[in-house]
C-alpha cells in the first residue's frame, strides 16, 4: 500500500521535517505520496515534487487550508488518506495538531514522535521524557504516525521529479477562522535544523544577558534556545524552548549555559552529537550528559568563549 | 456556561522513571503519582474564567483506576465544584479516552472543554485533538492565552515560529501549554471542603464506549547512554577539545 506524507510548508518552500518524514516513510516501504494542502501552494507542490523519492506531489489548493487550520485539514486528509496504508507528518506543532484529528476521524490510533520503524505495523518511541523508549506495535488497518525529525536523516530536496496532481477537495469545517500570527523573525538558523545551538537557563538572569549567547551564536553559525525556566521568566519567547514539551533539537554541538539540566530539558536535546554545559555549579545534573563541562561562572566565560573563536 | 476539565493521574514530573528490568514496561512501583502538570493548568485556567463571571461551573473529570479520585480531588480544591471518574483498570489509549471524553461531553453539554496538551507519561498530545474531531468541535491547542467573547473563544497558541491566534465558535476544546497560567496552590481549607464536594462515578460500559487498546507495547528499553564526559579547566581548553577533539567548530 502506498504511504501518505502530509507536507509542512509556508506554501512557497518545503520544511525540512518533511525531508525527515519522507525518510521515515521509505523506511517502512512503499510508493510515497506527498500531500501538499494549502492556499497558492503551488510553488511548494512544485519543490515537494523534486523531493528524491517520492512518487506523486497531490496538490490541494483552497483557501481553507491556508493557514493549516487543523480542523479544515484534518478532514481533508482523512478523506484522502483513507485509501493510504500510513499517513505521516513531522512531529511539528502544526503536525501534532491536526494529525491526532485525523485518526479519530478515522477511528484509528495514533502514533506519536516515532523515532524508528521496526517493520511496517512496528515502531519505536520515547516515553517518560525519553527515559523509556518503547516499541509498539499498531493494529489498525491505517497507521497514522508523527515522526520525530531530529531521529531520521532528511532524504535529498531535489533529485525527485514527481507530478503534481490538483486535487479539488474543499473541506471547511466551519469550525475555527485565522485571526493573526507573531511568527519571530530571526537571521539565524532554525532552531531545530541548526548544526550548532547555544541555550541559555535561569542562570541568564534576564532577556538581555542573552545577547551574549546571541554574540556566540553569530560566531558559530548556531540557533540560541532556551529552558523553560528561561522562557516562563520572560526572558525570551516561547519558540526558544527546547525540551520534552518543547523543541527537540539534535545539533552536531549543544552549548548549555546556566542551564542545571531537569529532566525535562535533558529530554529535549541528549540526542545531540556533542554536549558543553557551562555552569557555576559543579553539582548540576547537566554535566551527567556533558562530554565537555566547565565549572565556572557563564558572566566570565561566555565573554571569553566569544573572544576566543 | 460550564466548562469540562480534564484530569490525568501520572507519575510525579520529578520522577526519572526506568523501564523494569525485563522490559515489560516503565517501573512504576513505589513512585509518587500527581495531577498533570498540563491539567494543573487547565484546572487553574477554568477557575480563573469562574472567577472572571465567565464561567459559573467546572466539571473536572478522570479516566482510570479507582485512585485517580485523588486528582479529582486535587481539581476540587483548586475550585472545581463537582467531579466525574470514568473508573476502569483497563489500559486506556489516548482514542478511547477521548470517546470516553465525548460521551461525558454529551452527557455535561460543556460549553468548553480544557485539557492539558499533553501528559508527562506518554507524551502522546493526542486526546484534546481526538475529542475535538469527534465532537464535531473547533480546537485551540498549546494555548497560552484564552479569552471567551460571547459565543466564541479566541485562543492564542504557541507554535513553532512564536504564536498563533484562532477564532473557535462555542462549544470548544483548548489545550494548555506552560504559559497560559501559574497554577495556585490549594489551601487547606479548601483541601477540606473539597472532600464534600460530589464526584460521581461511570464506567465505560454504561458510557457505551469500547476501550479495547489498538496498540500493544511490545517491550520497553532505557535510551542510549551518554558516556561519561571530562571536565575542562578553562574556555581556552574547552575551544581547544572542540577544534580538535570533537571536531565541531573550526
Amino acid at each position: 500500500m502506498s504511504i501518505l506524507v502530509i507536507a509542512e510548508h509556508d506554501n512557497a518552500e518545503i520544511n525540512g521535517a518533511t525531508l525527515s518524514t519522507v525518510a521515515a516513510a521509505q523506511a517502512i516501504g512503499g510508493d510515497v505520496v506527498v500531500l501538499v494542502a494549502g492556499e497558492g501552494c503551488g510553488a511548494a507542490a512544485e519543490a515537494a515534487g523534486k523531493i528524491a523519492g517520492v512518487s506523486k506531489v497531490l496538490q490541494a489548493d483552497n483557501a481553507a487550508y491556508g493557514h493549516q487550520l487543523a480542523e479544515n485539514l484534518a478532514e481533508l486528509v482523512a478523506e484522502i488518506g483513507k485509501d493510504y496504508g500510513h499517513i505521516l507528518a513531522a512531529a511539528t506543532t502544526t503536525g501534532k495538531n491536526f494529525m491526532p484529528r485525523v485518526a479519530a476521524l478515522l477511528d484509528v490510533a495514533q502514533i506519536s514522535e516515532i523515532i524508528s520503524v521496526e517493520s511496517e505495523d512496528t515502531f519505536k518511541r520515547p516515553i517518560y521524557a525519553g527515559n523509556v523508549i518503547a516499541t509498539v506495535q499498531s493494529s489498525d488497518a491505517i497507521k497514522v504516525l508523527t515522526v520525530r525529525a531530529t531521529a531520521f536523516d532528511g532524504v535529498a530536496a531535489e533529485g525527485g521529479s514527481a507530478a503534481v496532481e490538483a486535487v479539488d477537495i474543499a473541506k471547511d469545517a466551519g469550525q475555527s477562522e485565522f485571526v493573526k500570527e507573531e511568527i519571530a523573525k530571526s537571521d539565524r538558523p532554525d532552531l531545530t535544523a541548526a548544526g550548532v545551538v547555544i541555550s541559555g537557563g535561569r542562570g541568564m538572569q534576564n532577556g538581555d544577558n542573552f545577547e551574549m549567547l546571541y554574540k556566540v551564536a553569530d560566531k558559530l553559525g548556531a540557533a540560541v534556545g532556551a529552558s523553560r525556566a528561561a522562557v516562563d521568566a520572560g526572558f525570551v519567547p516561547n519558540d526558544m524552548q527546547v525540551g520534552q514539551t518543547g523543541k527537540i533539537v539534535a545539533p552536531d554541538l549543544y552549548i548549555a549555559v546556566g542551564i542545571s539540566g531537569a529532566i525535562q530539558h535533558l529530554a529535549g536535546m541528549k540526542d545531540s552529537k556533542v554536549i558543553v554545559a557551562i555552569n557555576k555549579d559543579e553539582d548540576a545534573p547537566i554535566f551527567q550528559v556533558a562530554d565537555y563541562g566547565l565549572v565556572a561562572d557563564l558572566f566570565d566565560a561566555v565573554p571569553e568563549l566569544d573572544a576566543a573563536l | 456556561m460550564k466548562v469540562l476539565v480534564a484530569v490525568k493521574r501520572v507519575v510525579d514530573y520529578n520522577v526519572k522513571v526506568r523501564p523494569k528490568s525485563d522490559g515489560s514496561g516503565p517501573d512504576l512501583n513505589n513512585v509518587k503519582m500527581s495531577i498533570n502538570p498540563f491539567c494543573e493548568i487547565a484546572v487553574e485556567e477554568a477557575v480563573r474564567l469562574k472567577e472572571k463571571g465567565v464561567v459559573t461551573e467546572i466539571v473536572a473529570v478522570s479516566l482510570g483506576e479507582k485512585s485517580s479520585q485523588e486528582q479529582i480531588r486535587t481539581a476540587l480544591a483548586l475550585g472545581a465544584d463537582r467531579g466525574i471518574l470514568v473508573e476502569t483498570d483497563a489500559e486506556l489509549q489516548p482514542l478511547a479516552i477521548a470517546k470516553l471524553l465525548k460521551a461525558v461531553v454529551d452527557k455535561e453539554q460543556p460549553q468548553l472543554v480544557i485539557l492539558g496538551k499533553q501528559a508527562i507519561d506518554g507524551d502522546n498530545n493526542q486526546t484534546g485533538q481526538m475529542l475535538a474531531a469527534l465532537a464535531g468541535m473547533g480546537q485551540g491547542t498549546f494555548a497560552s492565552e484564552v479569552v471567551v467573547e460571547g459565543e466564541s473563544v479566541s485562543v492564542t497558541r504557541e507554535i513553532d515560529g512564536g504564536l498563533q491566534t484562532v477564532k473557535l465558535g462555542l462549544p470548544a476544546v483548548v489545550t494548555t501549554d506552560l504559559r497560559l497560567n501559574e497554577p495556585r496552590y490549594a489551601s487547606l481549607p479548601n483541601i477540606m471542603k473539597a472532600k464534600k464536594k460530589p464526584l460521581d462515578t461511570l464506567t465505560p460500559d454504561e458510557l457505551g464506549v469500547d476501550v479495547a487498546p489498538r496498540v500493544k507495547t511490545l517491550k520497553v528499553e532505557p535510551p542510549a547512554e551518554r558516556k561519561a564526559g571530562i571536565k575542562v579547566e578553562s574556555v581556552a581548553e574547552l575551544v581547544e577539545k572542540l577544534k580538535n577533539e570533537a571536531k565541531v567548530i573550526s
